[in-house]
């Protein structure tokens, strides 16, 4: 999906993520700024990624302000900031797991 | 099969994901990650999704999970069924529930997702939150509205709002409707859990209202901090005194029953058949509760 619009999801509270999710022409583009940068920025970078191809997200520009989410709470603070910029919601249907 | 406790039930924020992390390791029996009202209009989008995933992803190893759902009248509140009945692992708490009507729409809703998603249909366990009074005063027929509930709760907060009045120290304002929530929950054979004691500071005013629903049949309370845990569990374990004499009143029955005796006596008292069950109740709690050992044999 295209991000058409800014948005944003998360806090800057202990634990948790912000995260900007912005139009962008080019290929996908990732700024982390993290508490925990150089122990877990790979990872915080993989979660990221993979979570913004499940919803065929292929350009834009995302910030992660991160303030040592778990790999969870990335996931659904990204999820959310992207289901605000296209103004859609989370589909959770299909199969439990 | 052990006695599930349901002495305490921790309300979790559903967008706090720090809280949401740690919210098993304080022990309390059940953690209530709530959807509703402590989140505001404009996070419930994120807050489903951060209870999902950290359902999908972490471990809480034996605490019995619920998540409070927003109305169902609400545009949220099929969403988040949608979110929470695919994880598998957690008991709908209904809030607002006024009539049989309100459970069973819910369950319509549930028993579609499990088969829309695989899941084994009745899988999915249901409590019903009681907070009007007309949830009152059908208390009754909520709690025998489906199979799936194994529980239900009075919120105190909206229903004395309902009824012109507010809490007070006592809660004489309360008795009426926490006995027919109790009275209703008990001729179902399901749970009954007491609502919040909001003034976390006040320990020995808690302990007063825990000491109070615990004399009037409650099998627990909603709790709002980890700091409430300590004192209900204590409160709702049985003393070494009661176990022992639960203990000796379960031994008379054996021995009653193996001389072929209808005449059961202890220390020259009758004991009758209520007696012996509140004793064998009381050890289940006792047992459920870790203050008597598995191996004790009390004929339960």
């Amino acid at each position: 999906m295209e991000i058409c619009k800014s948005a944003v999801a998360g806090t800057l509270e202990s634990s948790d993520a912000q995260i900007w999710v912005e139009p962008g022409d080019g290929e996908l583009e990732l700024f982390i700024d993290s508490v925990v940068e150089k122990q877990y920025g790979e990872e915080i970078r993989r979660v990221v990624l993979e979570t913004a191809a499940s919803m065929q997200v292929e350009h834009g520009r995302i910030t992660v302000v991160d303030k040592g989410a778990l790999n969870c709470t990335l996931r659904a603070r990204l999820l959310t900031a992207i289901c605000r910029a296209g103004e859609i919601s989370y589909d959770f249907g299909g199969r439990a797991e | 099969m052990k006695k599930r406790l349901r002495r305490t039930m921790l309300y979790v924020p559903g967008n706090s994901p720090g809280m949401i992390r740690d919210a098993h390791i304080y022990g309390s029996d059940s953690v209530m990650f709530d959807l509703e009202d402590s989140v505001s209009p404009q996070e419930k989008d994120s807050a489903r999704l951060l209870v999902y995933n950290a359902l999908r992803s972490l471990d809480y190893g034996d605490t019995e999970l619920v998540v409070r759902v927003n109305d169902l009248r609400s545009p949220q509140g099929i969403q988040d069924l949608e979110a929470m009945v695919r994880t598998g692992k957690v008991i709908i708490r209904l809030p607002k529930t006024e009539c049989a009507a309100d459970v069973e729409e819910c369950e319509r809703e549930i028993l579609r997702i499990e088969r829309e998603s695989g899941l084994p249909e009745g899988s999915t366990h249901m409590m019903a939150a009681i907070e009007s009074a007309k949830g009152v005063l059908n208390a009754k027929e909520i709690a025998f509205a489906s199979e799936r509930l194994i529980g239900i709760a009075i919120g105190a907060e909206d229903y004395v709002t309902d009824l012109k009045t507010n809490r007070s120290a006592g809660g004489i304002e309360l008795l009426f409707g926490r006995s027919m929530v109790l009275l209703a929950a008990r001729a179902a054979g399901i749970d009954a859990i007491d609502t919040v004691y909001s003034d976390i500071n006040n320990e020995e005013g808690f302990r007063e209202e825990v000491r109070l629903i615990k004399q009037l049949g409650f099998d627990g309370k909603s709790i709002i901090n980890p700091r409430q845990i300590g004192p209900v569990h204590e409160i709702y374990t049985p003393s070494e005194k009661e176990i022992e004499k639960s203990l000796r009143i379960m031994e008379a029955i054996e021995e009653a029953h193996r001389k072929g005796s209808g005449v059961i006596s202890l220390n020259g008292k009758m004991i009758d058949k209520p007696v012996v069950e509140r004793a064998r109740c009381l050890l289940e709690r006792a047992q459920a509760a870790g203050a008597l050992k598995e191996d004790e044999s009390y004929g339960g």
